[in-house]
């Protein structure tokens, strides 16, 4: 059976949930292979726990000098030659960021392979699923030519733990070429963590919009009281209400979490298309012409300002 | 300095998007179409370099005879010339041609500086700026929510979930930008009536040294299976707060099994 290779995203060796994702999507099209760039020698041995558990079969170890000073080009260099080693892998499979969906556009002009992105379903062929269109349209696709390329959304597969594998560990040493070094990273800054669950890849999202009149307290309270992460429309981030990096729409992110919760925020197209797949969705809004109505599961018309503090602590109330 | 801007011609987000029945491609002539709203700030970007620098900003575009128009509006907001690579073979490219097309386009080209937007609107992929930077061998630095040129060379600040890194490369060099590094200007009248005369050169094929079947559906690394609309979400139960909003709230939660 063909491999198929999946680039583990990790922070200091601690496996994001979206490659567990991904190694449980590469077990329906063939050999679960992981391919494990950079870190600490003590960051490898944490991931290669996480990535057996998950059904890896094969876990390739790229080391090289430099990999993670340089921007997007020394991992495609890197990600191209565990392709060259494992012979005809069946694809290669990314988890789509702004950062991997780059490294697979290089991978592809390099292997001359056909790309698909931003995939919610990957099965038997490999045939992918996209939505497209602000999630009016479903679309699917496969490759044409060469080792397909794809990059998966985040939350596209429950992770299947697979018990008693015992991975192969192949190193592959790489040398990244000068042309590869070119965009050096001066200077990395990690951003506050806010203890709250990655926007992406959280079950629930609570959102808040102009509605909030930039106090996105009772917001944040809500996301927390349900474990979840917190989102904002274009418009509050325009206003400087909140960072731009959680942002859920056209020109942010798109979410697709069990739970979505819209408050103040109209529902305007940009928004829709980062929220459209939510698989419940429920908005509370002063506006009882508001479009986001059109989409909900439950929604309630009034102020946000009342009707989030009352469902935080019912709850917390529930919660006990 | 010379600054070239890539714009991409998209079908409008407010218009109703389709896909034509023939091919499975985006359909691009029954729906409306416009610049890109993403390519408005590179446009900006690269306007703002050239006053700075005495320089010059070429408009890049590949699309259908109608991409004109995505051209044109950057013309408009003060671009000094504009190449429209214009082909029929070019129909049903996928993102590896379109770079492949651009690339050939570029290296027609004099130029310091390539400026792209972050992703389209329409394909929203966000790869031909790196797949760019990897045909041209030329160094990437994307994501840029805010770009210094010092010294020949580029320095940028990328905002990424877990840090922001600032990223330096030598020019010259594939630069795309966020929708956070500027605020785009409107096209003024006087730019308006001056955008009229200024170069705008179609280009095909031919003139970049490619051929028809390197590019198009026809060459596609890809092909799209099918295409259905998405059902509408059926309308759910919608309550006016009578002081009880949140109580219902988590109790359709509860329901739902969400709590």
């Amino acid at each position: 059976m063909s491999q198929v290779l999946v680039l583990v995203d990790h922070v200091d060796g601690a496996v994001r949930k979206t490659t567990t994702e991904l190694l449980t999507i590469a077990a329906r099209l063939g050999e679960p292979a992981a391919v494990f760039i950079g870190g600490h020698p003590d960051a490898f041995d944490n991931a290669s726990a996480t990535l057996a558990e998950y059904g890896a079969q094969t876990v390739y170890r790229v080391e090289g000098e430099g990999i993670e000073d340089y921007l997007v080009a020394p991992k495609a260099e890197a990600l191209a030659a565990v392709v060259a080693q494992a012979g005809d892998p069946a694809a290669v499979l990314l988890a789509s960021s702004g950062e991997n969906k780059e490294i697979a556009g290089r991978l592809a002009v390099k292997l001359d392979s056909g790309l698909i992105t931003d995939a919610v379903d990957v099965q038997e062929g490999p045939v992918t699923t996209q939505s497209v269109f602000a999630a009016a349209f479903t679309v699917t696709a496969s490759v044409t030519k060469g080792v397909p390329v794809i990059t998966v959304k985040p939350n596209s597969a429950e992770p299947i733990a697979v018990a008693g594998v015992t991975p192969t560990v192949v190193t592959v040493p790489v040398t990244i070429s000068e042309a590869a070094r070119t965009a050096k990273i001066t200077e990395r800054r990690p951003k506050e963590k806010s203890g709250r669950p990655e926007l992406t890849e959280a079950a629930v999202v609570v959102s808040g919009g102009r509605g909030t009149n930039g106090d996105f307290s009772p917001v944040e309270s809500f996301a927390d009281a349900l474990g979840g992460a917190v989102g904002a429309s274009r418009a509050a981030v325009d206003a400087g209400w909140y960072p731009h990096n959680s942002q859920v729409g056209q020109t942010g992110k798109q979410v697709s979490p069990t739970l979505y919760v819209a408050s103040g925020i109209s529902g305007a197209i940009q928004h829709r298309a980062g929220m459209q797949t939510s698989k419940t969705i429920v908005a509370i809004n002063k506006d009882p012409e508001a479009p986001i109505f059109e989409l909900v599961d439950f929604g309630v018309v009034g102020d946000l300002f009342k009707v989030l503090p009352q469902a935080t602590e019912e709850v917390l109330k529930r919660k006990g | 300095m010379n600054i070239v801007v890539c714009v991409k011609y998209v079908p409008d987000a407010q218009a109703d998007r389709t896909f034509s029945p023939d091919d499975n491609t985006t359909d691009r002539e029954n729906v409306d179409g416009l610049l890109s709203e993403l390519d408005e700030y590179p446009v900006e970007e690269a306007l703002k370099l050239a006053d700075a620098t005495d320089g010059k900003v070429i408009v890049l575009t590949v699309g259908p005879e109608d991409a004109t128009d995505a051209a044109r509006k950057a013309l408009q907001m003060g671009a000094h010339e504009a190449v429209h690579v214009q082909d029929d073979a070019i129909h049903g490219s996928d993102a590896l041609a379109t770079s492949k097309v651009l690339a050939a386009a570029i290296a027609k080209l004099e130029y310091d500086l390539i400026l792209t937007g972050m992703a389209s609107t329409d394909g929203s992929m966000g790869v031909v700026p790196a797949m760019l930077a990897e045909r041209l061998g030329l160094p990437q630095i994307t994501l840029a929510s805010e770009l210094t040129i010092e010294g020949g060379k580029a320095v940028i600040r990328r905002d990424n979930d877990a840090s922001t890194e600032i990223i330096e490369a030598s020019l010259p060099a594939v630069v795309s930008v966020t929708d956070q590094i500027n605020e785009p200007r409107y096209p003024s009248f006087k730019g308006i009536m001056a955008a009229k005369k200024k170069p705008l050169q179609t280009w095909s094929l031919e003139d970049l040294g490619l051929t028809a079947d390197e590019v198009g559906s026809a060459a596609a690394w890809t092909t799209v299976t099918s295409v259905a609309e998405r059902p509408a979400r059926t309308a759910g139960q919608v309550v006016t707060d009578e002081g009880d909003g949140g109580a219902k709230l988590v109790e359709f939660l509860a329901g739902a099994k969400l709590v």
